[in-house]
């Protein structure tokens, strides 16, 4: 990578701001499939208006400009159809970065079932890891996934990432236990890999 | 029913006044030992006031997500530590513990694992959660030592996860479930 | 993993933004029988803007011991109620539901039970509750007979704690424990 390289850019793909007027409304639609919110979180899935997608948004870029230890991302496409460009597929984002360890988390989801199998997850987290290390300088980079969250497992392990820790029935869901598993990649195995 | 939660064999918990327990923080965070013991967070120095208000928000906000108690000796009453739970995950029944003894002096005497035993008995019995997790630092083997005294087991590490006096450590990731908490308790 | 927690045969849960529940709640609180039915008490008539103007505060809330829903219809997507769980008590698993249907033409249709059904699937499902508990008045006998087919069942009795229309009547409590739910299941 040089000083050049566009680190947004992909082929399918571009990292984003937040559209505050666009965005909501596409984002309230995620929120009403269950399976969404259950791969992304362990709160209870609680479907959300516009109004308060749009308060929350307004709540993340704040917490990026004032914690300096968060950086979100829209994820959005890459199209020469005018229709389907920029058109709003996904978040990502770094987090619980700390700056004195160089260690930091991340996450990305993928909003309509029907955006997903389609290669956006795969270019964002290589995108994202390649922020992470030549952008953030980070050591190691990290993500927490549910044990029934099998695309996930399936990406990250593809990208490199081994299972460091495993939360024994940390997860209560639809009346059984699951455990919350923790990956990592460590910058020199993401240098040998790439 | 055992009504006797709070109170244990060498000391008991209790409720403090944040201006107490902000006191008591400034002073032990003054120690840098200390700091790097509990925390990741870069070793620095609170003011009374800061550490007040950090303890109202925490104490006082809506989510009722977080308990925490103050650690005084049954002897003499004196104030030695705190422990909290914190980040209590409702829905899953699942929680993290934290835990501090402020002076080097009390270290090493018993008083972490005796509030350890509280606080667990706490959470299984009175808040009916499932399991307690914590995190402890590769450089921290007295407390490695009472975590698996108190029953807990080793859940993997974050490799390398801190750098600090010219070196990387592991963060330990540690848990209990209660089944696991009751099976020792019939065993003793 | 069951997923469906928010799509149920006839009705689906919602988010909806203040200025929609306002105007829907505005209006279905003018109709005095959805009123007396849902509510113990006197009915006032609140301004749109009022009732927008809570709903908006709402959103500011970061209390997790409620879940508010709207519900709509899966064949025409429209508004016609709400259904709430809430004052939790997580450390006994326990908690209230509420449930109104503000659209006179849904009532008696199997839309209340199955808004109820989904509820209970995500009180036991995803916040993991170990019961449920709701009040009904003596004299809305559709919505008794509803809650029953969900799973409810009777525990017991404010004797005459309602006054309306000259007349007194009991209000009842009714409960569900999770092993009700999962033998009705």
């Amino acid at each position: 990578m040089t000083i050049s390289t566009q680190l947004f850019e992909g082929k399918l793909i571009r990292l984003g701001p937040i559209d505050h007027d666009k965005d909501p409304d596409v984002i309230s639609k995620w929120t009403h499939d269950p399976e969404y919110l259950r791969m992304l979180s362990l709160e209870p899935a609680r479907p959300l208006s516009p109004a308060q997608v749009k308060k929350k948004l307004e709540k993340i870029e704040k917490a990026v400009e004032e914690e300096k230890n968060t950086f979100y991302f829209t994820i959005r496409r890459q199209s020469v159809e005018s229709e389907e460009n920029d058109r709003l597929v996904g978040f990502a984002r770094f987090y619980w970065i700390e700056w004195n360890h160089g260690v930091g988390r991340l996450q990305l989801g993928i909003g309509d079932p029907r955006d997903r199998g389609l290669g956006y997850g795969t270019e964002t987290l290589s995108m994202l890891l390649r922020y992470g290390f030549e952008e953030l300088n980070l050591f190691a980079v990290r993500a927490s996934i549910q044990e029934y969250n099998s695309i996930a497992m399936k990406l990250f392990t593809q990208f490199g990432f081994i299972e460091e820790a495993r939360q024994r029935e940390a997860i209560l869901r639809d009346g059984r236990r699951w455990d919350l598993l923790h990956v990592g990649i460590l910058r020199n195995e993401w240098e040998a890999r790439t | 029913m055992n009504l006797d939660l709070l109170s244990g064999q060498i000391v008991r918990l209790t409720a403090e006044d944040p201006k107490v327990l902000a006191k008591s923080f400034s002073g032990w965070g003054r120690d840098s030992e200390y700091n790097r013991l509990l925390d990741s967070y870069p070793s620095v120095l609170f003011s009374e006031k800061v550490n007040e208000k950090w303890l109202d928000d925490s104490l006082l906000n809506e989510r009722n997500d977080n308990f925490l108690f103050g650690i005084r000796l049954l002897s003499d009453d004196r104030l030695v530590g705190a422990i909290g739970l914190g980040g209590i995950d409702w829905n899953n029944r699942s929680s993290y513990v934290g835990i501090g003894i402020g002076e080097q002096v009390d270290w090493g005497k018993g008083y972490g694992t005796d509030a350890m035993r509280l606080v667990l008995g706490y959470a299984f019995r009175e808040l009916n959660l499932h399991r307690i997790s914590l995190n402890v630092f590769e450089y921290n083997p007295r407390a490695v030592a009472s975590y698996l005294k108190a029953g807990f087991m080793e859940e993997g590490r974050e490799r390398g996860y801190l750098n600090r006096a010219g070196r990387r450590w592991d963060v330990i990731y540690m848990g209990i479930l209660r089944t696991e908490w009751e099976n020792n308790l019939q065993r003793k | 993993m069951n997923a469906a927690l928010f799509t149920g045969k006839q009705v689906r849960l919602t988010a909806e933004n203040p200025q929609v529940m306002g105007e829907a709640f505005s209006r279905w609180d003018r109709d005095s029988e959805f009123f007396r039915l849902l509510d113990n008490d006197p009915q006032a008539l609140y301004s749109r803007k009022k009732i927008t103007d809570w709903l908006e505060k709402d959103i500011e809330k970061t209390e997790n011991d409620s879940f508010f829903f709207s519900i709509r219809t899966l064949d025409q997507d429209q508004l016609i109620g709400f259904i709430a769980i809430w004052d939790i008590q997580w450390s006994h698993g326990s908690s209230w539901v509420s449930i109104g249907l503000g659209e006179r033409e849904f009532w008696g249709k199997g839309f209340g039970t199955d808004a109820m059904r989904l509820i209970l699937n995500y009180a036991f499902n995803e916040l993991n509750l170990y019961r449920v508990t709701l009040f009904v008045f003596g004299y809305n006998e559709r919505a008794i007979r509803s809650y029953q087919k969900a799973g409810f069942q009777i525990e017991g009795r404010f004797r005459q704690g309602i006054q309306r229309g000259g007349k007194r009547w009991d209000v009842i409590l009714m409960g569900v424990l999770r092993s009700d739910w999962e033998a009705e299941i």
